[in-house]
């Protein structure tokens, strides 16, 4: 049975000891002096800090925990970053990490010893980096899982390497002198778009081949916040964060879009976008008759938002696709319109949704912590109710006022 | 070096070739230290169009645009804009504009992505950067620009430094067994230096021009905006905060690409003359461009900010100012597909997998089928497509703005315009292109402002499904690395048949029925690659064309792991 937390408090002294341990002075003070350089101030550095520690739920005792874990843990742990069926997402949406900005992230915070899209080596140099690599960090190394792995025909589908191995093969051959294994984005997690109907290529996600425990950062792509903090907790804890069912850390993955959505209280209001560009659209109402997924889908977007907070699809006027759900691509689809299956009732229609409990089965397979949020659900199903009457009496107050107009 | 020459005849696997989007193999046969013959293959394969067919139409961009993570806005609106040709409708201005803008992040990000990520340490030696004189290093970079970017003696000492201590480090990461001081990097220490110190300002930037995707388009990579007949970003449209930010963002890019970019363009051709010169890693001399950045809400091609056109044998005077898209064919004779050899046009086609493996020393079997990658043809012709060939047909066609932009840069090298059609020139025509295109981004702004102005806030068009299955309806857009066409067919509300011919499958394609080679394969030929385990020459050229395997190899249609024919009328 998974826990879904960690005592974080009684993990105090390990942290401790550990950081003791493995923070050199020189380290951390190259940290610095290149943060500096690249035009931050510690202060910058120390609020993106105690961001990526309340994204990580941790407690705010941690923060200067997390600064000298990112700035000052040497020898940098070793990641070997494999890439399969895949479109080069997630490496993009990582590389739009600024804070600690890519930069950042190769040089002074975890050694990237393999990564096909970032390395400068090709073809048999590049084959001997992996291998040497694989050799020296033997046991301690983290595989991070860009990409589906198409298993049909022995894996045919995908070859790499002068040695023609399949990305089958290849996987199950470095993953076994992995200390951990992270899955960064929905392909790698669950198959992704490849593994769509009728998924011609028998392409599956990482956990489903291996069947070992995976950490699957889903999401098409993930937030970087995501898999940034995945990789700071794996630092700072030498462990990996509590996660649900589907394997997904629950710091980044155990809320509701829906329940944290910005225009969440339109529809407790009954105020939805009918159709793109009306005047809903241009106030912001919600989008769940435009079938936004927010309801089915567990990620913390709305918190978090995606290029430093610029934007994110809801914000943006779109609905939520619920692109880290496994298996989204057939379940959510299709995605302009409300999905039936999730036996949603809107306020304007008399009654606030189901649970999300009961969704999360519906729609995942999958039961994930109740979220607390709908305990007042009487509560809001009332207000509802109550906001249902007063519009109908406004409506009828129109009308009269209409047919008088007309009338004259 | 000398031990390797000695070494007459040789095979080389190239394999992965790293620093692309995507997996490519590419083999040579060397001889004497120069390259006789090649081979490209894309050795993945995922099934893009097969999983689109039977979808709802309203999904259709979504999924598509998962073709590639990287030029992911671009399939995303061939799509729409496919899917829009079929149902009969245009989107209104402000949609247009705020698409173009969109777009023009995404180009301005592919490139700098490019440049400086994926291609630049092909030019610059970080051992060379470890010896360079600080002070020399500034000189030096004030002679490219009358203020170049980041640039003073204590920034560049920093960098120097930063780098020495991450090579004492011993964990080299991303540039362990780089190819340090091969004969062929020709740069000054002082050169590397300013290219490495770029190439780290270069990562700052492309943040920012994913933050302007995302103000419109949600997020970056695959942004979540378009939808059929327009757009969905109606709020930040109308918030005027969100256009200062845009703009703001963009003045920020517009410096970095005229005071680094742009000079290290420069600077790179001055250190290479020679290569430019010779005109290593010349393709096919054909060149396709469709066109991009639609300038009227008809999208006729002749009023595209990109123009339209092809230009067959390197000869400007054979030009054709128009493409027509039944011109187009793919042939599978080298394709791991069954099927006839000579080509077809991708709507009437059949994609049928027939995988023959490899020899039993894994090497590709030249004579046979190699690859994953079909073999696009227009005209029968091979051709060459990107920010190359769009500089050529914009040449070609007499557009004012472009000749001048590559007249005046070819009068500073003493230079012909035959000589863009190298590696070197390749290269060249991605750093032009990125600065026109940020040009371009100003006057979409300035017409979106003047058409809100004007008390227009319409976002959206209207449809109805069509009842009647339509014929294959065809987009023809440009994505940063070349021409994009996608082919749909709907019938209400469900794509019935799904096509798409990509850049990376015009470039990388395998030989076809004839026997003529792709462009990457034509490229490689006589390039010198002194030490086969360093096959640096090669690279350059390959990363010179910006490959995007993923995109290339979607193509094939099968149905629950049964094969499946599809039949449309054209």
């Amino acid at each position: 049975m998974k826990k879904d937390t960690l005592d974080y408090e009684a993990l105090l002294p390990e942290v401790d000891e550990r950081l003791k341990k493995s923070c050199s002075k020189e380290q951390e003070q190259l940290f610095y002096n290149n943060l500096k350089e690249a035009g931050f101030t510690r202060r910058d550095f120390l609020k993106w800090t105690s961001m990526i520690t309340a994204a990580l739920t941790l407690p705010p005792i941690f923060e200067p925990r997390v600064a000298k874990a990112v700035a000052a843990i040497a020898p940098r742990p070793t990641v070997i970053w494999l890439h399969f069926a895949e479109c080069t997402g997630c490496t993009e949406s990582f590389i739009r990490n600024i804070n600690p900005s890519i930069e950042r992230v190769i040089f002074d915070t975890i050694n990237l010893a393999f990564h096909d899209t970032l390395m400068m080596a090709s073809g048999k140099r590049a084959e001997e980096a992996l291998e040497s690599a694989i050799a020296k960090y033997k046991g301690s190394y983290i595989l991070v899982v860009e990409g589906g792995i198409p298993t049909k025909d022995n894996g045919i589908f995908l070859r790499i390497g002068t040695n023609a191995e399949t990305g089958l093969h290849r996987l199950k051959r470095i993953s076994k002198d992995a200390k951990y294994i992270v899955n960064f984005g929905t392909c790698s997690s669950f198959g992704g778009v490849q593994a769509a109907y009728p998924n011609p290529t028998g392409a599956k996600g990482v956990h489903d081949i291996l069947g070992c425990e995976v950490v699957n950062v889903s999401g098409c792509p993930p937030n970087s916040v995501n898999m940034i903090g995945t990789l700071v907790h794996i630092l700072l804890f030498d462990r990996v964060p509590p996660l649900d069912l589907s394997y997904r850390p629950i710091w980044a993955y155990g809320g509701r879009i829906h329940d944290n959505c910005e225009r969440r209280a339109h529809f407790d209001a009954g105020e939805f976008v009918e159709e793109w560009g009306d005047e809903g659209a241009k106030k912001g109402w919600c989008l769940y008759k435009m079938g936004c997924k927010g309801p089915l889908t567990y990620n913390n977007c709305p918190r978090y938002r995606f290029n430093q907070s610029t934007n994110w699809p809801v914000g943006a006027g779109h609905g939520c696709i619920g692109c880290s759900e496994p298996d989204f691509w057939d379940t959510m689809a299709p995605f302009e319109e409300p999905n039936d299956k999730a036996g949603i009732r809107i306020p304007a229609f008399g009654g606030v949704e189901a649970t999300s409990d009961a969704i999360g089965e519906l729609v995942t397979g999958i039961t994930i912590g109740a979220v607390g949020v709908h305990a007042a659900g009487s509560i809001i199903r009332a207000k509802a109710e109550k906001k249902k009457k007063e519009e109908e009496k406004e409506e009828k107050n129109k009308n009269d006022q209409n047919n008088t107009g007309e009338n004259k | 070096m000398a031990k390797a020459q000695k070494e007459v005849n040789q095979h080389l696997v190239v394999d992965p070739i790293t620093r692309i989007e995507g997996h490519l193999r590419i083999e040579v046969n060397i001889k004497n230290g120069k390259v006789t013959d090649a081979w490209s293959s894309g050795t993945l394969w995922r099934g893009i169009e097969p999983i689109l067919q039977g979808r709802d139409i309203r999904d259709g961009g979504l999924l598509a645009q998962r073709i590639c993570g990287v030029c992911t806005y671009s399939h995303y609106e061939g799509n729409t804009m496919a899917t829009e040709v079929a149902l009969g409708i245009r989107p209104p201005t402000n949609a247009r504009l705020i698409r173009n803008l969109i777009n023009a992040a995404q180009f301005m990000q592919d490139h700098i992505v490019h440049f400086y990520a994926l291609h630049s340490l092909d030019w610059a030696d970080i051992g060379g950067a470890l010896k360079a004189d600080p002070q020399k290093a500034a000189d030096l970079a004030y002679e490219f620009s009358k203020t170049p970017y980041n640039a003073s003696v204590a920034h560049y000492r920093e960098v120097k430094e930063k780098l020495a201590k991450f090579v004492a480090s011993g964990q080299l990461g991303p540039f362990a067994n780089a190819y340090i001081g091969n004969p062929l990097y020709k740069m000054t220490p002082e050169a590397d230096l300013i290219t490495i110190s770029h190439y780290l300002d270069a990562l700052q930037i492309q943040v920012i021009l994913g933050q302007m995707k995302a103000i419109y388009g949600a997020k970056d990579p695959h942004p979540q905006t378009l939808v059929i007949g327009g757009i969905s970003s109606v709020m930040d449209l109308l918030d005027p905060n969100r256009l200062a930010e845009y703009k703001y963002k963009l003045d920020n890019v517009h410096n970095f690409i005229k005071n680094a970019y742009l000079p290290d363009i420069d600077m790179l051709t001055h250190f290479y003359k020679d290569e430019f010169v010779k005109g290593w890693g010349i393709g096919n001399y054909n060149f396709l461009s469709y066109g991009g950045f639609p300038e009227t809400n008809d999208w006729e091609a002749k009023y595209r900010y990109l123009p339209q056109g092809v230009v067959y044998e390197g000869n400007l005077n054979i030009f054709e100012p128009t493409v027509d898209e039944k011109s187009i064919t793919e042939t599978v004779a080298h394709s791991w597909y069954e099927g006839p050899k000579v080509g077809l046009y991708p709507g009437i086609e059949e994609t049928i997998p027939q995988y023959t493996g490899l020899n039993p020393d894994n090497t590709v079997k030249g004579d046979g089928k190699y690859s994953w990658v079909k073999a696009p043809r227009y005209k029968r012709k091979v051709m060459e497509v990107g920010p190359l060939a769009r500089w050529v047909v914009g040449y070609a066609t007499n557009h004012k703005d472009m000749r001048k932009r590559v007249d005046e840069f070819l009068k500073k090298h003493n230079a012909k315009f035959e000589q863009m059609y190298s590696t070197v020139g390749r290269t060249v025509a991605r750093a032009l292109d990125t600065d026109y295109i940020c040009d371009g981004a100003y006057i979409f702004i300035k017409d979106l402002i003047a058409n809100l102005k004007q008390g227009d806030e319409s976002t959206w068009t209207r449809f109805e499904f069509p009842k009647e299955e339509t014929n294959a309806c065809v987009a023809l857009v440009e994505a940063p690395r070349g021409s994009l066409g996608h082919f749909v067919t709907i019938k209400g509300k469900t794509i019935t048949h799904y096509q798409v011919v990509v850049p990376s499958t015009w470039n990388a394609s395998p030989r076809d029925e004839i026997g003529q080679k792709g462009a990457y394969e034509a490229s490689l030929i006589d390039l010198p690659v002194p030490d086969p385990n360093e096959p640096l020459e090669i690279l350059r050229t390959i990363h010179s064309f910006d490959p995007c395997l993923a995109c290339a190899v979607h193509l094939i249609d099968t149905d629950s792991g049964k094969l499946r024919k599809f039949k449309v009328e054209v």
